[in-house]
């Protein structure tokens, strides 16, 4: 027992000294603090809203078509003609085929685009649209309000607000307008037997291979996107491949590398001087190491711990608004990331074994060169 | 109080707040309404993270070579088509 409270005491004290020693150079290490926290916070933020936006792309794509049928003329994507429908229903293992109608708006007024639905609503009002909070936000909208669009033919269409869908919804439909499939007619001019694109349900999923295949071969013109494919362009979105994750992973990692590589190279002379000192005084070896030790695990701990619950308050209540300013690009309506939290704790422990350890590690070794040297060379050095 | 303990005390609160991330995590999960439940039945095919360009809005239903059939001579222009990559065939 009384060893115990020994040991305790004596890390105290060497905690209370390497306090000591970080506060006498303030500014150095109060900014290399600072650095190693944005570090951290940049890569706990991209793993919580990657991990977050994963999980929301799941969910909301499980509803996704099992199979969209497009056309292609000259290598662009064409309306698909009613036929193509009635053709892909009598496919064996086909269930439905539901000719979707949608396009893309720019409004110039505000120089946004909107995505354009139809609805299989049958109780739709006409010239009554349901709109995404982006809209709304952008351009000052209320239910009730009246959006005005202008058909392709030059005819001014009004809409009135009937609903706007909420901002916990902007995922799915920030940039979203849903109005009747005649009035989706008359904004496009649209042509009438035709649809955007087919959604098709098969019954067994096994079998889509097969039915995407007949669906090529019988319609040579059409190319068949399986479920399968639409998830595997979001796993690669959010892959750390990915571009966004890249460039981020890329800079946080190598700035890190700097740090750690910074502090394995080598000590300053008057770090030097301080082990020299020390160790003449009567400091055991272990002392030292022990102090190098407390040394960088105040600094990395501290970092790890407060940058991750900084990075969970910066993705979860704060919408994440670096990484938003980054999807911007040059869009108008833009989505709020109201993102469900999620942690995953492996993903957690990988960033502190990538941070904390290495970097400790990297306090340490140098030291334990200066200090297994004779005080008085270490000193004179 | 000395100051090792004020740390320490310090690091104690981090820990506990950093601890307490999944569990506030979880709890969200489970009180949260789920405002898009209603929009489900749309089917859509993808989520609405850029709206600037049709093939970043709609990665799933372009194709790769959406971002270039402007005019024959086009870069790719947009910001975020930097960031949300065309889906790639399976190799």
């Amino acid at each position: 027992m009384k060893n115990v409270q020994k040991a305790i005491e004596r890390h105290l004290n060497i905690l209370e000294f390497t306090l000591a020693s970080l506060l006498r150079r303030k500014a150095k290490n109060l900014s290399l603090l600072a650095m190693y926290l944005l570090v951290v916070f940049m890569l706990a933020s991209l793993q919580f809203f990657v991990t977050a936006l994963k999980r929301e792309a799941a969910i909301i794509l499980d509803d996704a078509p099992d199979m969209v049928v497009q056309r292609l003329m000259a290598g662009r994507q064409d309306l698909v003609p009613g036929s193509y429908a009635s053709e892909i229903a009598l496919i064996k293992g086909v269930t439905a085929v539901r000719p979707r109608l949608w396009g893309y708006y720019y409004d110039a007024l505000n120089g946004a685009n909107y995505t354009i639905m139809a609805s299989d609503d049958p109780t739709a009002v006409a010239e009554r649209a349901s709109i995404g909070s982006g809209i709304a936000r952008s351009r000052n909208l209320a239910v009730g309000d009246l959006l005005p669009l202008i058909s392709y033919d030059k005819n001014p269409i009004m809409l009135e607000i009937g609903t706007i869908f909420p901002s916990g919804s902007d995922l799915i439909a920030a940039d979203l307008i849903m109005i009747t499939p005649e009035d989706f007619h008359k904004l496009f001019n649209f042509p009438s037997g035709q649809a955007t694109d087919l959604a098709v349900t098969v019954h067994n999923p096994k079998e889509l291979p097969t039915v995407a295949a007949k669906v090529a071969s019988q319609l040579p013109d059409s190319r068949p996107i399986l479920k399968s494919e639409i998830m595997r362009t979001y796993q690669s979105i959010f892959d750390w491949r990915g571009g966004m994750t890249l460039v981020i992973l890329t800079t946080s990692l190598l700035s890190f590398i700097i740090f750690a590589w910074d502090k394995a190279t080598g000590l300053s002379a008057e770090e030097r001087k301080e082990i020299g000192i020390l160790k003449s005084i009567g400091w055991e070896t272990s002392d030292v190491l022990l102090l190098k030790l407390w040394e960088g695990t105040v600094i990395s701990l501290t970092a790890f711990l407060l940058g991750v619950v900084l990075a969970y308050w910066h993705v979860f209540f704060l919408s994440a608004p670096l990484f938003a300013q980054a999807l911007k690009g040059w869009s108008v309506i833009y989505p709020r990331f109201q993102l469900i939290p999620v942690v995953d704790a492996y993903q957690l422990t990988i960033l502190f074994f990538l941070t904390v350890v290495p970097y400790t590690t990297a306090t340490v070794i140098p030291c334990w060169r200066a200090a297994t040297i004779d005080p008085d060379a270490a000193m004179r050095y | 109080m000395r100051r090792s303990l004020q740390f320490l005390l310090f690091t104690a609160v981090s820990l506990v707040m950093f601890l307490l991330l999944p569990l506030h995590a979880s709890y969200v999960r489970l009180h949260s309404v789920d405002e898009s439940r209603s929009l489900r039945s749309l089917h859509v095919t993808d989520l609405c993270l850029a709206t600037e360009a049709r093939y970043t809005r709609h990665p799933a239903m372009a194709d790769r070579h959406a971002p270039f059939q402007e005019h024959p001579m086009a870069l790719e222009h947009f910001p975020t088509g930097s960031l949300i990559l065309p889906n790639l065939p399976e190799r």
